[in-house]
């Protein structure tokens, strides 16, 4: 059984799968996985309810927006939060509460169903100084853009030691000066 | 030949740290006969296993026992448990470090002279002077194989200092190029060249830079009077009832305690770990901790005023090719108080890969101001601003009240505030780093808020009277005759340079006081 996940409470699972298929699918729950019809990607979650963690997903890119970043690193990003839920009880409460407060301010849809990132935003706001918000934008710091295979859509060349240095490979080829 | 002492050898001179200024005069003691032991917390990892990786280097080499900070600095804030970036390995620091290696001016030892009193400082003159040093400067910079001294050429200026170095033109600085670096240029030394790899701050893979850990540390070994036993935290210095100290307590490898004998123990582990050292040595004679009559053990805490400046332009930069830090201006280094404030400050280049940019570039940031400047990560520009901070007694590396490290001992706990002439000065320097890229075309520019400290200094001061600070000009303990310090923590003023030219020229004229003392037997 596959629900579209809309994060939007009172609807039936048909119909969230008809509006889903409709709007072109973004992240799809599946009994505790998370899947990504358009990246071809999942992420089984072991912890957290898996709405929760899709919302996490959305949640780590308003923090960290990057447009030409796909969502997979967001989801890899995010998955150590569900690796220690796994293991701290108190950690699991930090988390669910934390989304659970983050869809009630948000009103009737949730979190995920403000549709603009300025609306999403501006709870944040009230919210960046709470040790849930921290918790969630300090690990994104390393979990995020640390990533080796995120490195080149920034155009970060990472290691160069294997490759002689840049001392034959442009470390002066600057011309627009 | 490494030389194995016992640890009930009396003869020997143990030195605590092996980085710049202990692995220094580790090995300028051995060249002279003297029998020698260095004490290192940190594990022997040879330059070939270094990381071209920001964390996983960082994981690998930086000290990472928990320690807390105080007062009214944002690392306070941003990095709590991090208050500073040193390395505890063989090498100390000096595997880390970029290699920007310039002297002290002369006005700079003699800051309460030429500033006059300032007030909330505790503004101190040195006990000693340019010319003093000038011959030992000389032999430092011969040892480092420092550019631009002893007809080394200067490296080659990589993406991001020409975008400096134009600005700096448009500016109108004089004194731009790329740098004073003890880095090798050309082969030398049995050293290679820089081969521009761009990750200096994780340790050259290339040997290219120098660290004692593959320069001093082998060549002392080599004459079979020095014995380097790495994972050795030292705990605590032990004294007689003269006064006099006697051996050094520490956990070795497996964490079992041990006992080294000494005729004389020099202090060299960076300016948290030394002031901690002595404290933690308190007993019933000393009850302040070691050489503390003065009271100035952990004070006068120094970090240097900095803060770095990045800008975005409309192309590409590729700023993180290349050497870390070879570009400098120095025209604001000098003492001129009609820009607000005494003392004087460098401008150096500066490049981060993208992990430690999203971590340092505005801790504690996030939404599309943050993200939209990594988006043009690969059009940015960077320099570091480094300039002399004020002493101030509060500033200061304390003894935790509560909590303990793994072997019972409390961990340093650092409190910094700037001081009205830090701010005055940092200012200055973001309006100037901004204007010179503001005019080669920035889009956009960056005031950076300084980073956890890689400049650490002044905790156990340089003063002529025993009653104001911690050590002799030759960085002998006014208290104890036959306990030195070799460190940065000696620096009685910070200056404007960065420290470990000069922590590596007190280290050398150290090694001649000491070796005239023993054969004097006066200790
Ligand atoms: C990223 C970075 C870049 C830098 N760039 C420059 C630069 O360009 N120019 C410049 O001048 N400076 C630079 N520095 C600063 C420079 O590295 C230090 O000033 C210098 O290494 C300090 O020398 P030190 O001997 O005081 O201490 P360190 O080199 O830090 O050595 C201290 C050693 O003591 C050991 N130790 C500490 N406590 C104990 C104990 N209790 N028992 C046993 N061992 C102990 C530590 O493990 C360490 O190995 C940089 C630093 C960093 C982090
Ligand atoms: S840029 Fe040069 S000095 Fe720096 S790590 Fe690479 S080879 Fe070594």
């Amino acid at each position: 059984m596959v629900t579209i996940y809309q994060g939007r409470a009172g609807l039936s699972r048909r119909e969230l799968l008809k509006r889903g298929s409709a709007a072109g699918a973004l992240l799809i729950i599946s009994g505790t996985a998370v899947l990504s019809t358009g990246e071809a990607w999942g992420l089984e979650s072991t912890a957290l309810k898996p709405e929760t963690v899709a919302t996490l997903i959305q949640l780590a890119r308003d923090i960290y927006p990057h447009d030409q970043v796909p969502d997979r690193f967001y989801a890899i990003a995010i998955k150590s939060h569900d690796e220690l839920a796994g293991k701290d009880p108190a950690h699991k409460e930090l988390i669910e509460n934390g989304i659970a407060d983050l869809d009630r301010k948000a009103g009737a849809g949730g979190y995920t169903g403000l549709g603009w990132e300025d609306q999403r935003v501006s709870i944040l706001r009230q919210i960046e100084d709470t040790p849930f918000f921290q918790a969630i934008r300090g690990g994104l710091v390393v979990g995020l853009y640390n990533q080796k295979e995120l490195w080149p859509i920034f155009g970060y060349e990472g290691e160069s030691y294997s490759k002689g240095g840049y001392i034959a490979r442009g470390f002066d080829d600057i011309e627009w000066l | 030949m490494p030389a194995p002492y016992g640890l009930n050898d009396d003869s020997v001179v143990v030195i605590i740290g092996s980085g710049a200024g202990g692995g220094t005069l580790g090995n300028e003691l051995a060249q002279k006969g003297i029998d020698v032991v260095i004490l290192e917390a940190g594990p022997r990892i040879e330059y070939d296993d270094f990381i071209n990786d920001e964390w996983d280097s960082f994981g690998q080499l930086a000290w990472l026992d928990n320690r807390t900070t105080g007062g009214g600095w944002r690392v306070h804030k941003d990095f709590p448990n991090l208050p500073a970036w040193i390395v505890k390995a063989v090498g100390g620091t000096t595997t880390h470090w970029a290699g920007a290696s310039l002297r002290f001016q002369e006005h700079e030892f003699k800051t309460l002279t030429n500033y006059g009193k300032v007030e909330g400082a505790n503004l101190l003159d040195w006990p000693l002077t340019l010319t003093d040093l000038e011959p030992y400067y000389a032999k430092a910079e011969d040892k480092m194989g420092v550019t631009r001294t002893n007809d080394i050429e200067g490296l080659p200026g990589n993406n991001n200092f020409k975008v400096f170095k134009a600005g700096a033109d448009k500016l109108g600085y004089k004194e731009c190029h790329t740098g004073r670096m003890a880095i090798n240029s050309a082969d030398r030394d049995g050293r290679m060249g820089c081969q521009q790899t761009g990750f200096c701050f994780q340790g050259c893979k290339w040997g290219a830079k120098w660290s004692t850990l593959y320069t001093e540390i082998p060549k002392g070994e080599a004459t079979g009077k020095l014995e380097v036993r790495p994972g050795s935290h030292v705990l605590k210095i032990e004294h007689d009832d003269s006064g006099k100290v006697t051996n050094v307590v520490y956990a070795d490898k497996d964490g079992k305690m041990q006992s080294q004998k000494a005729r004389i123990v020099c202090v060299a582990g960076n300016s948290i770990e030394s002031p901690r050292l002595l404290l933690n040595s308190a007993s019933a004679k000393f009850p302040d901790g070691l050489a503390n009559s003065s009271g100035q053990v952990g004070r006068n805490y120094m970090r240097h005023t900095t803060g770095s400046v990045y800008a975005i332009f409309d192309k590409p930069v590729h700023f993180w090719r290349g050497t870390t830090m070879a570009g400098i201006v120095r025209d604001e280094a000098r003492h001129d108080p009609s820009r607000g404030f005494v003392g004087g400050y460098e401008l150096e280049t500066l490049a981060l890969g993208l992990p430690f940019m999203a971590a340092f570039l505005d801790p504690g940031g996030w939404g599309r101001s943050f993200t939209t400047a990594l988006d043009h990560y690969d059009k940015m520009a960077g320099m570091w601003i480094v300039g002399e901070d004020m002493p101030q007694e509060q500033n200061a590396v304390k003894l935790h009240g509560e909590i303990k490290d793994k072997y019972g001992m409390p961990i340093p706990d650092v409190w910094f505030t700037d001081h009205p002439n830090d701010v005055a000065m940092r200012n200055h320097a973001y309006k100037q780093g901004m204007a010179m890229y503001d005019a080669v075309g920035a889009t956009r520019t960056f005031p950076t808020p300084p980073y956890p400290s890689t400049h650490n200094l002044g905790t156990n001061r340089m003063s002529e009277k025993a009653s104001d600070g911690v050590v002799n000009k030759w960085g002998q303990t006014h208290d104890i005759k036959n306990l030195f310090v070799s460190d940065g923590s000696q620096f009685t003023t910070g200056a404007a340079e960065n420290p470990t030219l000069t922590i590596v020229t007190l280290a050398i004229r150290q090694a001649d006081y000491i070796a005239e003392q023993m054969s004097a037997k006066s200790i």
